[in-house]
């Protein structure tokens, strides 16, 4: 693993990437960029306390997008390859090539203005070198004691799906024709556990997942146990409740879920297809003021954090929402000038193919309410705590997803509930969020504090 | 065709004697089992997008997963550069997960048995960039044609073709050649300054091009993504609550595939954490119901002539008249069951352990007329086409996503609605199934299952079928 992440690497990885764009340019392309990406997996699962799988490898690949034609006249053609060698390379320019010949010329289509290339400066984080330190048996012992800790909690827990724990360390490199060249390295680890719970005869599962970019950043074991049981726990017995019109509240993990709905309203490709509920909104009052959204790709050691989007352009934060109104879309290049806009960072590929858009951190700002004071305001109303199925129609806002959680009675948490779906309509749904939560934690690339909105149906029996 | 012939020996040189090394090195400490899964996986798409060919894409991916299983330990590497010495690296890394002495690799191999469901007429790679192009055009073409209310169209089409090779270390040997192709068009339509409305249609299967000149055409997928959208331009607001609701053939039958199929997947009955655990015999469906998983048909999408693990696909029987049957086993979970493999094997690339998948999954047809079952329902929901579904397989709730519905009202379908979540819970959902049809029909094609983070492509079917009482979760309540 050490010899595959040295500074030799890097640079190697870099010539390749700078080499396939120089043979694109050499076989007639007026413009190329080239992505490489590189990583290293380790993957332990246990289950009933004895270890059950162990996964160790690496991997890599390479891919190309080639322009040919006037700049504003351009098309374009993509081609990957995992064989990095001399031949592969070339071989993947030529296919790129050959493609480029049977698009269409797109006036939109070309790689961002020179002037908006760039990346960000300072140690962003990404990369933690602990994570060389952790052992194997240290990575099988958190995944044992996660378990242990969720076996151990309560009598009704003698059964569980197991535990995880994660590791990856990885490189991303790319170079374009306009002479960008930028390479990054990311670590992160991961421990989950999936417990389950039985009482008389019915079954509920639920889970707990903590992840760091290294291991000091992570939860305890037994802390992510017990998590992970109570949640299994509380689901025991559950009712289906009547169809009726209630306020329903999201806590963070089913809100991030809504947000990612929310993402794909804003994403550009959305706005300028005219596929998306909030197409022609910009600077309108779209959601109620207590929601400000904001994706920003330059928090270090975030999940959502790059020091360049997948263009080349800079990470940057950009104010989504803010206290109700529309303020800007998420954008790459491609999308700002089918809008007339600017891109704002938010390009995003695998490693081939057109640039798609994609999350930095996009998150819902904390509001100043604790979930228990926010609970306590409810008297009569749905505690999502899990989302099955369905979502949102991000062409017309509508929102229908299967549920489970927990029953509002004048103001406490009471019985699990089970089988039903909540429904609306997103155009109403952020009208109606009330209150946002105190509780805002970057679990992953997206995140939400708990939400309260006014008014969803129900529907059960 | 022999070893010698095969893609890999042609391509790479390797030969049996090297597969019977890279075995030995990973039993190198022990362990019951072990395998190799080679795979070359050649891919292209090209997609029309605002009237103008927009992408073109291809590409190729290698390697190799090496798996060693000891007791119920599973140890897995895997090396894209498939030169001997990364090979034996992986071996010796998936080694680590047994700890004794050097277990014993079978001398010489037995070439599997196994169907042959998807003759290519031609290699993806020999029909020409022109026709693809061409096909995507089409389907541009005949979606604007279809209503002028018809706004934006993306039309995609993609082909792959992977070479497997498993080998294993009780002798057996398999290859095989796995054509994929699948077209699909999505359609906005606006009616005035209405909201836009969305329609989708895709289909394909373990075909290549040819399908889409001779048999699937790119207007027949324009004309029902457009359709689609239409029907939506006068959608009302999906009813709430529980309701009779009747399906439609073919794509429907993702309910099988969440209600029943992942639930008797071996491994989660096997840890005993499926709502299905422990009831084999018992009745967890309506005596109409019989429901097979059949990775054995002619050129389905979730058809395969041998599994990922190197075994024959079966035709499996899940419930039998209401019964439940059997589950659908891998290598790991049939050991230590003490059964067989059903040839469900599956694992969507070389960088993936294995584990028990459906393949295509579909209900029987039963007697009744399809009309029939509509006009004896007096109010209730009929659903068309689905998105997409989940389910949580130990408390057996599971969701599907209609996105084309209508309202039934006095045995008749009357007005459609907009698109919404149906939940139910597995054991339960198929006991109220009252009608089923004579109509059996397969779906198009477009399926992709995702399970622990793997992909892998299925198919499902189903006749009309009426179940008495399901949740419907629109907003009209």
């Amino acid at each position: 693993m050490q010899d595959r992440m040295s500074p030799a690497q890097e640079s190697t990885l870099e010539q390749i990437a700078a080499d396939a764009v120089e043979q694109a340019l050499a076989g007639g392309a007026s413009g190329a960029e080239c992505t490489i990406s590189e990583g290293e997996e380790f993957s332990v699962g246990v289950r009933m306390r004895e270890i059950e799988n162990l996964k160790e490898a690496g991997s890599r690949g390479a891919g190309i997008r080639v322009l040919i034609g006037e700049p504003g006249a351009q098309r374009g053609g993509s081609s990957y390859t995992s064989d990095l060698s001399p031949e592969g390379i070339q071989k993947m320019v030529k296919a790129a090539l050959e493609l480029a010949k049977i698009t269409s010329v797109d006036p939109f289509t070309g790689l961002p203005e020179p002037a908006e290339l760039g990346k960000l400066e300072g140690d962003l984080r990404l990369y933690d070198e602990a994570i060389e330190d952790m052992t194997t048996e240290w990575k099988i012992d958190q995944a044992l004691r996660a378990e242990k800790a969720a076996l151990d909690f309560d009598p009704r827990i003698q059964l569980s799906e197991g535990a995880s724990f994660d590791s990856h360390v990885g490189r991303r490199v790319f170079a374009n024709s306009l002479g960008f060249t930028g390479s990054y390295q990311t670590s992160s680890c991961s421990l989950s556990v999936v417990p389950v719970a039985r009482q008389d005869g019915a079954m509920e599962r639920d889970y707990w997942h903590t992840a760091a970019r290294s291991a000091a950043g992570l939860e305890s074991p037994e802390s992510v146990g017990r998590i992970a049981a109570e949640r299994a726990l509380r689901r025991l017995n559950a009712r289906k409740v009547a169809t009726q019109k209630v306020p329903v509240i999201f806590e963070p993990r089913t809100a991030r879920q809504f947000l990612g709905d929310i993402f794909d309203a804003v994403n550009g490709s959305s706005i300028y297809r005219h596929a998306s509920f909030l197409a022609g909104k910009l600077g309108d009052k779209i959601a109620c003021d207590a929601l400000t959204v904001v994706d920003d790709a330059t928090i270090p050691g975030l999940f959502g954090t790059t020091p360049f989007d997948d263009e080349g352009a800079p990470s940057r934060r950009t104010v989504v929402i803010e206290r109700g109104v529309l303020k800007s879309y998420l954008l790459n290049s491609y999308s700002a000038r089918k809008l007339n806009l600017k891109t704002t960072g938010n390009a995003s590929r695998g490693i081939t193919g057109n640039a798609g858009i994609g999350p930095g951190n996009f998150f819902i700002e904390a509001g100043a309410l604790s979930p228990e004071q926010i609970i306590a305001g409810v008297p009569n109303g749905l505690y999502v705590t899990e989302l099955i199925g369905g979502g949102g129609n991000t062409v017309t806002g509508d929102y229908s997803s299967g549920a489970a959680g927990l029953w509002i009675e004048n103001g406490k948490l009471t019985y699990p509930v089970s089988e039903i779906t909540i429904a609306g309509n997103m155009r109403q749904m952020l009208q109606q969020i009330d209150q946002v939560g105190s509780d805002l934690e970057f679990r992953g690339a997206v995140a939400a504090p708990t939400l309260l909105i006014r008014e969803m149906t129900i529907s059960g029996q | 065709m022999s070893f010698n012939q095969s893609f890999f020996a042609a391509r790479f040189g390797i030969t049996e004697h090297d597969l019977e090394s890279y075995l030995s090195e990973a039993l190198s400490a022990g362990g019951d089992y072990a395998d190799l899964y080679f795979e070359y996986l050649a891919t292209s798409s090209i997609g029309v997008d605002e009237e103008i060919v927009k992408s073109a894409t291809e590409g190729v991916t290698m390697g190799v997963g090496v798996r060693v299983l000891a007791g119920e330990r599973t140890g897995y590497a895997y090396s894209d550069d498939l030169s001997p010495g990364k090979i034996r690296k992986a071996a010796r890394v998936a080694a680590l997960i047994a700890k004794g002495p050097a277990s014993v690799v079978k001398s010489g191999f037995e070439q599997s048995q196994q169907h042959n469901l998807y003759p290519m007429l031609h290699a993806p790679n020999e029909m020409g960039l022109a026709e693809r192009v061409d096909l995507v055009k089409r389907a541009d073409l005949a979606a604007r044609a279809y209503d002028p209310r018809v706004f934006q169209v993306q039309a995609t089409y993609a082909d792959s073709l992977r070479n497997v090779l498993v080998a294993t270390s009780d002798g057996r040997l398999s290859f095989d050649r796995q054509p994929m192709a699948r077209m699909s068009v999505m359609v906005l339509a606006r009616q005035g300054e209405g909201s836009p409305q969305h329609g989708y249609s895709g289909g394909g299967g373990r075909v290549t091009l040819d399908f889409f000149l001779n048999q699937k055409t790119p207007e027949h997928f324009a004309r029902e993504a457009a359709r689609q959208a239409m029907v939506q331009l006068d959608a009302g607001d999906a009813p709430a609550g529980e309701m009779p609701v009747v399906l439609g053939p073919g794509w429907p039958g993702i309910l099988l595939h969440e209600a029943v199929g992942h639930g008797l997947e071996a491994d989660f009955n096997r840890k005993g954490t499926s709502a299905f655990s422990g009831r084999i015999g018992q009745e967890v469906a309506s005596p109409l119901c019989t429901v097979i998983d059949d990775g054995t048909i002619g050129s389905r999408r979730g058809s395969l002539n041998v599994d990922d693990e190197g075994m024959p696909t079966q035709k499996n029987i899940l419930i039998e008249n209401g019964v439940l049957r059997g589950y659908l086993q891998d290598k790991l979970s049939s050991r230590l069951m003490k059964t067989a493999s059903s040839g469900s094997g599956r694992r969507e690339s070389y960088q993936h352990i294995p584990m028990p998948r459906m393949t295509n999954t579909y209900m029987l047809a039963g007697d009744s007329d399809p009309a029939d079952i509509v006009r004896s329902v007096s109010k209730g929901l009929y659903c068309a086409t689905f998105s997409g579904g989940q389910v949580d397989i130990t408390s057996g709730n599971f969701v599907f996503s209609a996105t084309e519905s209508y309202l039934i009202e006095d045995g008749k379908i009357t007005r459609p609605v907009r698109g919404a979540s149906l939940i139910g819970n597995g054991p339960e959902a198929l006991k109220y199934v009252s009608m089923v049809g004579h109509d059996l029909k397969l779906d198009e094609g477009i399926g992709t299952c995702g399970k622990e983070g793997q992909s892998v492509p299925v198919g499902v079917g189903i006749p009309t079928v009426k179940i008495d009482r399901m949740t419907v979760g629109g907003t009209a309540a």
